[in-house]
């Protein structure tokens, strides 16, 4: 059985390097910014937010007749479309292709299925065309964050890195002399591959096209150089048409970074001449999450990050601290439904302030999901046994008054009782960066008492 | 006269006594005739909250006998009213549950929306305040406008309330409603990253030099004050009521 994944403690650790931790701070909330300036530009933009929420509350309603109208528009374009249910599947599928080199663009449904690794392991060399991807592989890393994979890092760190690989400069930080060197260096691989690999961001069922939004064009190289394509595509990504689209692009690119449009959005119809499309259309685990009354809203993400960048918690914890394919509040949400013991401690990464379900471009309502899965946590027995106990004393003295009233009546002793719904398991953890409250010398009740006596004869009992 | 009960949260009544007797005093100056059941204690939250739902049952019923035959059950905390109103689901239902959940208000919404008062005579604060609204005042009650709602009207109950008060002037501060880093059991489960965002709002609001921090959720007040004192900072913190009440700095 696996560990859960410590989200606290990895935290703790990222936020003792004070210059990431502020610098990734800075960064995610200026895109915040940009994102609520951009908002503020489209007048109907919450209008836009309620139909994109309903398109794809729609469409993941008769999910199975549009990605068979997909399937049927696809094959007629002369894409091969495929259908996996897992993971490994998609690797059979993949096997059968016959390359030693694989080019791809970034694609987190590749992270999800752990991909690489496996084509790796089969000799198969895989080279990351997305600069921020690449630097995550170079560095032995998984992506930090689902738009910026290397977000959390700097370009002294992204210097350092690509000297010790490419045999850079190591003193030259310049953004544009990095992305050079990595352009350079992966730019031969583009040309030698024999198959490229992309993700999707959306699927056109009407049409049977493949959207990917890009902002390097890399994306458009792996899928128009090498002889063969393959895109894997999360069967959730599918919408109904051409025109529903246009609302999507509209909300995508100003969630994520304030932009109106990424640099390339591209549309797939069919293989270019002399070359194959194959169309993987994926489930790992959506069907189940999409049987789940709770949370199968989730299902409407259309992978901005606007959630991410908002969040307060994610913004000082990084991304790495969730140990997850996803991270941030719709990490928290997912992951469970991947493996529940795993990820049982990240529903708890969160104040539940409901910042992120309100930039979220799909309306998905992610805090109140976040406060869901802690009680899914409860009923599959995943949460803390100390915890869990406190909270039981807790319950006891503040369901019965005397028992209350006695432990409040000195504040020492309430320091004891109360807080201990707050002290339970990492002991004395509030006082290691607050103080505690000043004491006081009588709880309001005792005063109640002795100032408003009368009033207290005529006070009804409970 | 209208009846209302009130409703102490349980760390109001152990630490911050002073905010229970501001919210008693302000809600008799208003003539309004106040019942305190003396058998009250929690409404749960903290339990729920932390996903221990079975634990939160008994205290939610219990609350739910307290005060569930009144017609306004008034209480100095945000969250706890965002609890009642929006997440009362432990325990059994019943009809008195049912009221307390209907009946329920923070007391900023009980001034501002019932009462509808918006002078405070009797109260005189001049000093520069920087005043905090807590994320389940802001998002969980609709207390203030969201800052990622970029095109609704701005505005914000507390500080409607507080206007009424002579001579209190407010500060802006940047990143006005993220969230202060409190949370629940978040604050110590989540130790480092909650102190840091503490750390980090105090930062923001110190930066526009205010007199005083004034909130009407005085868990977050406790958790920024916490952080202010630990960094030697002596700024004081006042609860809403208080202010409203007529306290001197």
């Amino acid at each position: 059985m696996s560990t859960p994944v410590d989200q606290a403690k990895n935290a703790e650790r990222f936020l003792a390097d004070t210059v990431h931790e502020q610098r990734l701070d800075k960064l995610l909330w200026a895109m915040r910014m940009r994102r609520d300036a951009a908002a503020r530009q489209v007048p109907e933009w919450e209008e836009l937010r309620t139909l994109a929420s309903e398109i794809k509350e729609h469409t993941l309603s008769n999910l199975s007749d549009y990605l068979i109208q997909f399937e049927a528009k696809a094959t007629a374009n002369g894409m091969i479309v495929h259908w996996a249910r897992d993971a490994h599947e998609v690797y059979d599928l993949l096997a059968g292709q016959g390359s030693n080199m694989l080019v791809k663009s970034k694609s987190m449904l590749t992270e999800e299925c752990e991909w690489r690794p496996f084509l790796e392991r089969r000799g198969i060399r895989v080279t990351e065309t997305d600069l921020g991807e690449r630097i995550q592989q170079l560095d032995d890393q998984p992506p930090g964050h689902i738009v910026g994979p290397a977000i959390h890092k700097t370009t002294q760190d992204v210097a350092i890195l690509f000297s010790k690989k490419y045999g850079s400069d190591p003193e030259n930080e310049d953004a544009a002399y990095l992305a050079g060197v990595m352009r350079e260096n992966t730019r031969p691989d583009i040309l030698d591959a024999r198959a490229g690999m992309t993700g999707a961001n959306f699927v056109v069922a009407e049409t049977g096209a493949v959207v990917v939004a890009t902002n390097e064009g890399n994306a458009d190289l792996s899928a128009n150089t090498p002889p063969l394509h393959i895109c894997s595509v999360g069967i959730e990504k599918i919408i109904p048409t051409t025109e529903s689209l246009a609302v999507f692009v509209r909300l995508l690119t100003r969630s994520a970074t304030g932009d109106r449009i990424t640099q390339y959005t591209s549309t797939f119809r069919g293989p270019r001449k002399g070359a194959a499309m194959h169309v993987i259309l994926v489930d790992n685990g959506r069907s189940a999450r999409l049987g789940m009354k709770r949370f199968w809203h989730s299902l409407k993400c259309i992978r901005c990050a606007a959630c991410m960048n908002t969040c307060p918690v994610y913004r000082r914890s990084g991304g790495l601290s969730y140990g997850s394919t996803y991270m941030g509040p719709i990490g928290i949400i997912m992951m469970p439904t991947f493996e529940i013991r795993k990820y049982s401690e990240l529903p708890f990464a969160s104040t539940l302030n409901g910042s992120c379900t309100n930039v979220c471009p799909v309306k998905i309502d992610i805090h109140e999901q976040i406060y869901g899965w802690r009680e899914v946590m409860e009923e599959n027995d995943q949460i803390q046994v100390v915890k869990k106990e406190a909270m039981r004393v807790a319950d006891k003295v503040l369901s019965h008054p005397t028992l209350y009233q006695i432990a409040t009546t000195t504040v020492s002793t309430a320091l004891e009782v109360l807080p201990h719904f707050a002290v339970y398991n990492r002991l004395n953890a509030w006082g290691k960066h607050r103080d505690v409250p000043e004491a006081t010398t009588q709880t309001f009740h005792e005063w109640y008492r002795t100032h408003r006596p009368k009033t207290n004869e005529e006070v009804r009992r409970g | 006269m209208m009846q209302a009960a009130l409703m102490v949260p349980c760390y109001v009544d152990t630490f911050y006594p002073h905010v229970g007797i501001a919210t008693l005093e302000l809600l008799e100056k208003l003539g309004v005739d106040v019942v305190c059941p003396k058998d009250q204690t929690c409404c749960g939250q903290p339990m729920a909250n932390s996903g221990c739902y079975e634990e939160a049952r008994a205290t939610e019923e219990h609350c739910a006998r307290v005060f569930g035959s009144f017609d306004y059950v008034v209480t100095p905390s945000g969250s706890c009213t965002h609890h009642i109103r929006n997440k009362f689901s432990a325990g059994a239902d019943s009809p008195e549950k049912q009221k307390l959940v209907r009946n329920t208000y923070d007391l900023v919404e009980f001034l501002h929306d019932v009462l509808k008062i918006r002078d405070f005579p009797w109260a005189t604060f001049e000093h520069k305040v920087a005043l905090h609204t807590s994320c389940s005042a802001i998002r969980g009650l609709n207390m203030a406008s969201m800052s990622e709602r970029v095109h609704d009207t701005v505005f914000s109950k507390p500080k409607a309330l507080l206007s009424g008060v002579s001579g209190i002037e407010f500060v802006e501060f940047e990143r006005v409603d993220e969230c202060c880093g409190f949370g629940g059991t978040f604050a110590v489960t989540e130790e480092a990253v909650s102190a840091k965002m503490g750390y980090d709002k105090l930062a923001f609001m110190q930066k526009a030099s205010p007199d005083c921090i004034i909130s009407s959720d005085m868990s977050c007040l406790m958790h920024l004050q916490g952080c202010a004192r630990r960094q030697k900072q002596d700024t004081p913190f006042y609860h809403v009521a208080e202010v409203l009440n007529g306290v001197s700095l």
